[in-house]
This record gives structure tokens, C-alpha cells and sequence, in this order.
């Protein structure tokens, strides 16, 4: 299960990524394996997704979320 | 500066980190720039208890020492680059309680770089909200250095802040934190060595950044990279796996130090706002509302400050007449200097207004929320969520926006970016605006609340923003993306505006945009004084010499004599006759040759049209009667046609050529900056100026 077919309030565990580049990024902000996710809004648009992790809130495009595959 | 001790600021973006410069350093602060680079070097001194005074520099908000744009990639060069005697004495983190395990990250890899480190655990209060508890001494206790608990916000443990600062060892004793060798045993150990480097972890970074760090020489470089071969070192997975440990540390850290309410999933405030502001159709709705009540906010509440300005001048002008004898030395001031300063000193309230408001936005988190909902909408013409920032600090001016793209790390984004921030109309276009609307859009109200001067000023923006999206567009055919963009960013949680800060920008931007702005204007008024005020040959003397002869002393009165003197001389000067030459080209849009001297000079910077308008316009003004430029231009009539020189099409027309061409020299030097290359700033100049040409064209023939 990827991050991005995730509907507004459902929550997940991150198993691993699909993409290195961006995996680098994701967990230097704390997006990190173990880490629970839980997406909290979706922009009016349809896209970016806004996720709460590790205490804040972030946000990333649908593809980007994507990567993010779930426990 | 005569500082005893030097300490960087570093944190993560959102922590607080400017509030706590602004409060350490007060109004003893200055912006400069890092060597070699065009980042924004913000530094301040403090003064220490014990007597010391310290020099704070506040280096860009970074979450990790791996830089992923521009602004974050003099971190780690500022701490490690010994060549320039910039590495700190001291390094501040600053990290947020309320999210501690992100926050860490940062501080640990600082640590490793043993320079001697206090942590300052800002937002304790919100974090006690939230029934996170901390154990400050026991964390302190773990890290090895001071851990210092403040709220930068309510100015709280500031002042326990600077005994730490103060009293902190110039040695560095944190404990380690992970085991750095284990993450590239070979290569750190041979870049140690042969490059005499005694912290694995620097040797690491090395081998990381070595490719953008300025300050190793290309043999260097090289060197590392046939390492990175040798080893076959993979950036990305070291930084992988580097990451992972760290937050493992961070895990058994945090383990017996903090303490969370077990999984609270209940509402926060911030969810609540963000329910409505970026809600499907009330979150464009509020959003534009917002951008509408700028605009009106800028016409209406500057109004009376802008009529005082008016007025001082108008009365600085006249006591300058009387003081003065008259002669040229009196006309320099008032037709040149005074004349030309008033045009622009009456919009600081104006710019005053436009960058608080702006910077309320932005220290709201609303800004983040903007780029949240239009991420979709900017990709699709060749934008990126980030883009919206710069765009809409284009409104304020293009310069620092065109800085501030280095926020986006995808290079075609972040040029398309740079390229159309330009045609935003920004806050020197406003001053011609204005006048211009003035004098041809009566000032009456249309369905009760709406200023028809104020929707004409809406029409200009909004035209102004379209066109940058048409651009975008355009360019997203022309230019090839050199590597995948991402959108991957915090949305900071909301919180009211630090009115310190803004009022502190408000003050800042004003001043600059008086400076900068300021210095052109004058000297562009002497100039232009000069050029107006003699001519080539003996044509002065002809013009003189031909007026004094009886049929024109006779028939006309002494005051229309020295009328029709003047303007005979303006026509005949150097200025006039380059007008002249220029005019074949500028009639088709309706302006004549006055107009083009005002056009040519404000290639400079587009403020100066009011300056120079005023310069052009006092010598026909009544001697006894100061006016202000508007009236001036008012009264201005076409010598042939007898018919006013601004009418509905003429001032449109110029509003066009305003909007669209590349009028400030300061931009297009900021874009070479941005750029390093000529062509980018010579092509923007280029498409500009083309569409400024034949959007007044079209409007002139249009309202003629």
C-alpha cells in the first residue's frame, strides 16, 4: 500500500521508498521507517497532500507520496 | 566590529530563529553578503553580562547540513571554511520543543563537527500545551552541552540565554553521537589524511559537498572525486543511512527524556483554520479577498500620510525660493533635487503598508497554505508552489523575490521563476499608477464600496499577474528541465503575527527601498536638471536674444514672456533634443517628446518617472504657485492642438508600457546575480520591452 491511496484521516506505518532521492529528503524531515502517518487534509485542488509525522504537519505532491510505501 | 566573541544561529526554518536574532541583536543589525556567494548575511552584536560584546550572525534556516537549495548550502561552509575567519566561536541551536525529534537531527550533526555548541529549546510553552514534558537537565546531561529552555516569542530566558553564551567553554565537549567512521570508513579516513582534516565528520562532508563548496580548489575537488571512485562512495545512500542512524540516537535520546500524551488525535487549532482557509472553494475565496483588501488597503490608508508628505515638500520648496537667490543653484534644488525626492518620498506610506502586510501573511503561515493550494495550478503553467512566494513579493519589489527563488530547488522552476517576478507590479510601478489613475479615473464610488481609482489600480495588478502566468507558459515549452522537481515542505502550524517583526521589516524595507531608490532618483534628477537646463550651442542665447526684441516685449505681458522662454529653452535643450530624436518612435503610443525623456530616464528605476515628470513639468508651473506634480500634469497641454497632453489613452497607454517593460537597473543586476549569465537578464530585457512596445500600442489605438 502506497502513502498516496491513503484517504483524509486514515493513518499508516512507513515501511520503506520507492525513490532514494527523495527518500534522503523525506526522513531528514522525520519521515522515516516506523514513523506512523496519517493524512490530514488534501489541497482543494486535488493535489499536494498535507500529512501529519513526527509531530508537524507536511506537505507533498501525490507522486511524491507515492514513493512512500506502507506497512 | 570590535566583537569579542563570534556565535552562529542555526535551526531548523520555523523555530523562531529570526525572533531570537531580532531580540539578541535589537536594531544593531546590518545584511551583508557571505564571500563568494549571494546569500543574505544577516548579522548583529550583543552585548554579553559579563561585559563582552558578541557578533551574531544568523545563518539560513536549514532541517539537515546537506544543503537542498541554495540559501542552505552556506551552512556548512560558514562552519568548516577556516580560509576566511568566519567559523564561529559558538554555535546557538536553536531547536523547537514542540517537535524535538526533528529538530535534533540538525543539532547532532552539528555537534559532530565539534565546535563548541548550546542548545536554546525554543516554543517551550507551546510544547507544555501540548503536554509534551521535557527534561531539560537530563537532556543536557545526555548531550553534553548547556540546553537552555526560552520563548523567543514572549522574550523569555533571554537573558539566562547570554550567560550561556557568555560562560560557554571554547572547547567543544558534547558528547558523539553516532559513529561517523562507520559510515565511510575509506574514504573519510584517506580525505583526513591527505588533506589534513582531524574531524571525520568534516572529511565526510567533503566528500558530500565537495562539488559546491566554493572554498576547495579545483584540484581538490578532483582529488575527492577520484576518492569517491576509489571507494565507490554513494552520496545519496550515505546520506541514507547516515539519516537512520541519527534518528536511532535521537530515539534512545528522547526515550527517558520527553515524555508525550499518548497519541492525542483531537483538533488542533491550526486543523480548525486550515479546515476553512484551504478549504475547496472559501480558500480561493478568502485568498483573493485577501490579495483585494491589500490593494484598497494601500489607496486608502495612505492617503492622508502621503497629502502631509506632499505638503512639507511643497513648503521645503517654497522656504528654499525665498532663502536662496535666484539663479541656477536655487533651480538645481527645487527643479532638480526637491522636486525630484518628493516623487518619491511620497510613497513610503504606500510600500510601508504593502510589506507589513505582506510579512503579517508570512509570519502568519498563511504564505505556506497559499503555495499548499496553488502547488497544481503553478505546475500546469510551468510554476511551482514555491513560485507564489516570489510572485507575490513581486508586488513589494522584484528584487529581493528574485533572491528569495532559491527556496526552489528545481533549476527550471526556480528560472521560469526568476524570469516572469519582473512583470508583477511591483512597488515602484505603484507611484506611476497612481498618478497616472489620478489624473484620467474620477475618484467616485461604483456599487458603494468600491473606489473606481482603486479597481483601475485591481485591473493593473491583476493584468500584471495574468501576464506572468501567460509567460510561465510560454517558457515551460522553451526551457529543458535539468532534474525532477519536488514539493515536499513544512506547513508550519499558525500563529498570530510577531507585530516586533513586522513592524521591525516594515521599517527595514522602507528604509532600503529610501536608500537605494533615493540615490538613483537624485542623481537622475541632476542629470536630468543639467540636460534641461542648457543647451547645445548657442541656442540659449538665440532663444534670449530673439524674446528680447521689441514685437515680443511689447505685445505679450512679462509673465507669458517668461512662459513661452522657458518652454522655447526645454525644447531647444540637451534634453529636448534628445526627445526629439526618440519621439518617431514613441508616437505611435501616444507620447510625445517629454513623455520620452521621463520614459528613457526611468529605464534607471520606474520611480523615477514622478521625479522626472515634476523635473519636466516645473518649468511651465507659475512661478508664485508651487503645485504638486499632479497638478501639473494636469494642466499640461499640447502646444499644437491646445488639447490636455494626458488624456484616458495617453495615461493607459503609459501604465502598459510601465507594466510590461524591464524599467530598473537594479533588477536586471540581481537576475546576472541570481543567473551568472549575461544571456538571462539580456533575453527577460528583451521580451519585455518587445511587449511593453505593443501593449501600449494596442491600448492607445484602442481609447483613441
Amino acid at each position: 500500500m502506497k502513502l498516496s491511496q491513503l484517504a483524509i484521516g486514515e493513518v499508516g506505518i512507513v515501511k520503506e521508498f520507492t525513490d532514494l532521492e527523495m527518500s534522503v529528503k523525506l526522513m531528514e524531515m522525520g519521515c522515516l521507517p516506523g514513523e506512523e502517518v496519517r493524512v490530514s487534509r488534501i489541497a482543494p485542488l486535488g493535489d499536494p497532500i498535507a500529512i501529519s509525522v513526527s509531530g508537524y504537519q507536511l506537505s507533498l505532491r501525490k507522486f511524491e507520496a507515492s514513493t512512500i510505501i506502507l506497512q | 566590529m570590535n566583537a569579542n566573541i563570534r556565535v552562529a544561529l542555526v535551526g531548523n526554518p520555523n523555530t523562531g530563529k529570526s525572533t531570537l536574532f531580532n531580540i539578541l541583536t535589537g536594531l544593531n543589525q546590518k545584511i551583508g553578503n557571505f564571500p563568494g556567494v549571494t546569500v543574505d548575511k544577516k548579522t548583529g552584536t550583543s552585548q554579553l553580562p559579563d561585559g563582552r560584546t558578541a557578533e551574531i550572525v544568523d545563518l539560513p534556516g536549514t532541517y539537515s547540513i546537506y544543503p537542498k537549495s541554495k540559501d542552505e548550502s552556506i551552512v556548512f561552509s560558514v562552519l568548516a571554511d577556516k580560509s576566511k575567519g568566519l567559523v564561529p566561536d559558538l554555535v546557538v541551536v536553536i531547536v523547537d520543543a514542540s517537535n524535538l525529534k526533528r529538530n535534533l537531527l540538525l543539532y547532532t550533526q552539528i555537534a559532530d563537527l565539534k565546535i563548541p555548541v548550546i542548545v536554546a529549546l525554543n516554543m517551550m510553552d507551546v510544547a507544555e500545551k501540548a503536554g509534551i514534558k521535557i527534561n531539560v537537565d537530563l537532556l543536557a546531561k545526555k548531550l553534553g552541552v548547556p540546553v537552555v529552555p526560552i520563548s523567543a516569542r514572549k522574550a523569555e530566558g533571554i537573558d539566562k540565554l547570554k550567560i550561556a553564551i557568555a560562560y560557554a567553554n571554547n572547547v567543544a565537549l558534547q558528547q558523539d553521537t553516532i559513529d561517523v567512521h562507520s559510515l565511510a570508513p575509506g574514504i573519510i579516513a584517506q580525505i583526513s589524511g591527505e588533506m589534513q582534516i582531524d574531524n571525520p565528520y568534516v572529511a565526510l562532508q567533503l566528500a558530500h559537498q565537495h562539488e559546491t563548496l566554493s572554498y576547495l580548489s579545483t584540484e581538490e575537488s578532483d582529488r575527492i572525486e577520484a576518492l569517491e571512485q576509489e571507494h565507490s562512495f554513494h552520496s545519496q545512500k550515505a546520506q541514507a543511512s547516515e539519516t537512520i542512524a541519527r534518528y536511532n540516537f535521537i530515539n534512545d535520546l528522547l526515550y527517558d527524556t520527553v515524555t508525550k500524551p499518548q497519541a492525542a488525535h483531537d483538533e488542533t487549532v491550526s486543523n480548525k483554520i486550515d479546515k476553512v482557509l484551504t478549504h475547496k472553494v472559501f480558500g480561493f475565496v478568502i485568498f483573493f479577498a485577501i490579495l483585494l483588501f491589500i490593494f484598497q488597503a494601500i489607496f486608502s490608508w495612505s492617503a492622508y500620510p502621503m497629502s502631509l508628505i506632499e505638503d512639507l515638500f511643497v513648503w521645503l520648496q517654497a522656504g528654499a525660493a525665498k532663502v536662496l537667490p535666484a539663479g541656477p543653484l536655487s533651480s538645481l534644488i527645487n527643479d532638480g533635487i526637491l522636486a525630484g525626492l518628493s516623487g518619491v518620498l511620497v510613497f513610503i506610506p504606500q510600500i510601508a503598508i504593502l510589506f507589513a502586510l505582506i510579512s503579517i501573511l508570512e509570519d502568519t503561515g498563511y504564505m505556506s497554505r497559499v503555495t499548499f493550494m496553488m502547488d497544481k495550478v503553478m505546475r500546469k503553467v510551468g510554476l511551482n508552489g514555491k513560485s507564489v512566494v516570489p510572485l507575490i513579493g513581486g508586488f513589494a519589489c522584484a528584487v529581493p523575490s528574485i533572491m528569495s527563488t532559491r527556496t526552489i530547488e528545481n533549476w527550471k522552476d526556480r528560472m521560469i521563476t526568476i524570469m516572469v517576478t519582473p512583470l508583477v507590479a511591483c512597488s515602484a510601478r505603484l507611484p506611476v499608477y497612481t498618478l497616472l489613475i489620478s489624473l484620467v479615473v474620477p475618484s467616485r464610488n461604483v456599487w458603494w464600496v468600491f473606489n473606481l481609482q482603486g479597481l483601475a489600480l485591481t485591473a493593473m495588478y491583476v493584468l500584471s499577474i495574468v501576464s506572468a502566468v501567460i509567460v510561465a507558459f510560454v517558457m515551460k515549452f522553451v526551457l529543458k528541465a535539468r532534474e525532477r522537481g519536488y514539493f515536499i515542505m513544512e506547513l508550519p502550524v499558525y500563529r498570530t503575527p510577531r507585530w516586533r517583526n513586522v513592524i521591525f521589516t516594515m521599517y527595514d524595507r522602507s528604509k532600503t527601498f529610501v536608500l537605494q531608490a533615493g540615490k538613483v532618483i537624485i542623481a537622475v534628477s541632476i542629470v536630468l536638471w543639467v540636460l534641461k537646463s542648457y543647451g547645445p550651442g548657442d541656442r540659449f542665447a538665440q532663444i534670449d536674444k530673439q524674446y528680447a526684441q521689441p514685437q515680443y516685449t511689447k505685445t505679450m505681458t512679462p509673465d507669458s514672456l517668461t512662459k513661452v522662454i522657458a518652454s522655447e529653452k526645454l525644447e531647444n535643450s540637451y534634453a529636448g533634443v534628445f526627445g526629439h530624436v526618440i519621439e518617431p518612435v514613441i508616437k505611435p503610443l501616444g507620447f510625445d517628446w517629454k513623455i520620452g525623456i521621463a520614459l528613457i530616464s526611468s529605464f534607471a528605476a520606474r520611480e523615477v518617472f514622478v521625479g522626472t515628470m515634476a523635473t519636466i513639468y516645473s518649468v511651465e508651473g507659475d512661478a508664485d504657485k508651487l503645485q504638486s506634480v499632479q497638478e501639473k500634469m494636469h494642466e499640461a497641454k499640447n502646444p499644437d492642438t491646445g488639447q490636455p497632453v494626458f488624456t484616458l489613452a495617453v495615461a493607459f497607454s503609459l501604465m502598459m508600457f510601465y507594466a510590461f517593460a524591464m524599467q530598473c537597473a537594479s533588477t536586471v543586476a540581481v537576475v546576472y546575480r541570481e543567473t551568472k549569465d549575461w544571456r538571462w537578464p539580456a533575453a527577460q530585457f528583451a521580451y519585455m520591452t518587445a511587449l511593453a512596445y505593443a501593449a501600449s500600442f494596442i491600448v492607445y489605438h484602442w481609447l483613441k
